[in-house]
């Protein structure tokens, strides 16, 4: 009975490869990887599929871009009792906010640690326009993401990992390094040692974050960098840590670090 | 609260063979997944999509369960005269999102 399980397996596993082959050459012609590689960093977009790739890369069809469109809108939407929106200081985003989403996760002084794109948007609510401030991994905060993000798509990731900065991207790095959970694996062990290779139906990552936030297909949604981390987290069966924790601000950090060179891709989308 | 994205070509010839894409943000649940609570997600699709085109209906379909999130279309039509395009998805609660485009024919 497993034998004939297995011969089931092949003929249907190369069916669909042969299937695959047919419809992915047409979009493979001229179309260039390298930019998504530097040096020993690779980008997501390498690991997938054609037909995924092929989602991200026409804007049409992206499902991310309904996050930017929101974002855009949300841009300009007063809120708040000061009467402003982010437009109302920041202008037209497309020109003040492009490139500074590659700058995130960065210190800051008045937090006395690092903050990311998410919380920044939350402190500019609150102490410019009065306004409560917006529910981690809501609809609005990842649409305000996304759209800032965008903005920065095709600059590559350079965060500042000097100065004040440098403890805290110890510490993320350390959390990166460290065995963690029931399975007692630490990021490096399959996203610096067995990238490329598979994991179970799907290739292994290097794990980095200069598409996000993205469109994720098993979540039907776009998500954030945090909530990633839970994902990953609660995959090793270890225990989460909450959005916008420290401990997750600091691994951000020293991720984006890890990353640097990469273009921003947001909203990537990945399996 | 669904976002909608199409594309028509602003400007055709008399005759032309046009295609026109159509995105819509939907969840389109089967019915069929669980939550994380162990319950069934309900129902909840959209069952038709229309396309009038000067009043007149000149493409439609009716979607069914197994249509992915959020549906995707691509079709063709011939340009007829300079006018506009209304687009039409009936939801399962009874909305309707509607979009509106216009043509130039020459």
């Amino acid at each position: 009975m497993i034998k004939t399980l297995w011969i089931v397996f092949a003929a249907f596993g190369g069916f669909t490869a042969l299937a695959f082959s047919e419809t992915s050459s047409a979009h493979a012609q001229g179309k260039e990887l390298s930019r998504f590689i530097v040096e020993d960093r690779i980008s997501g977009y390498v690991f997938l599929g054609e037909q995924v790739r092929a989602l991200q890369d026409d804007d049409f069809q992206n499902p991310g871009m309904f996050a930017v469109d929101r974002g855009r809108a949300l841009w300009n939407t007063v809120d708040g009792e000061a009467g402003k929106s982010c437009a109302s200081c920041h202008g037209d985003a497309a020109e003040t906010m492009a490139g500074v989403a590659a700058r995130y996760p960065k210190f800051d002084a008045n937090r006395g640690g690092i903050i990311n794109l998410e919380l920044r948007i939350n402190e500019q609510r609150k102490t410019h326009m009065m306004a409560p401030p917006l529910e981690y991994e809501s609809q609005d905060l990842l649409a305000l993401t996304t759209y800032i993000a965008n903005l920065s798509r095709g600059i590559p990731l350079g965060v500042n990992i000097e100065g004040e900065a440098a403890p805290f991207f110890e510490q993320g790095k350390k959390f990166f390094f460290k065995r963690r959970g029931q399975l007692d694996l630490a990021c490096n062990q399959c996203h610096d040692d067995l990238d490329g290779m598979m994991l179970r139906g799907d290739k292994m990552s290097q794990g980095q974050i200069n598409g996000f936030p993205f469109y994720r297909l098993i979540w039907n949604s776009v998500g954030s960098t945090h909530r990633m981390f839970q994902w990953c987290n609660t995959s090793m069966r270890a225990e989460p840590f909450t959005y916008g924790s420290e401990e997750y601000l600091n691994l951000e950090l020293y991720v984006a670090w890890r990353g640097r060179g990469l273009l921003v891709e947001s909203p990537a989308v990945r399996r | 609260m669904a976002a909608i994205r199409v594309a028509v070509p602003s400007t055709a010839r008399k005759g032309e063979v046009i295609q026109i894409k159509t995105l819509v943000s939907h969840p389109m649940d089967n019915g069929f997944m669980l939550d994380f609570g162990g319950r069934f997600i309900p129902r909840w699709i959209i069952n038709r999509f229309e396309l009038e085109y000067n009043g007149e209906i000149v493409f439609s379909a009716d979607w069914h369960l197994s249509i992915s999130t959020n549906p995707y279309l691509i079709f063709y039509t011939v340009a007829t005269e300079t006018g506009q395009l209304d687009f039409k998805w009936y939801d399962d609660n009874g909305d309707i999102y509607t979009h509106t485009a216009k043509i130039i024919v020459t």
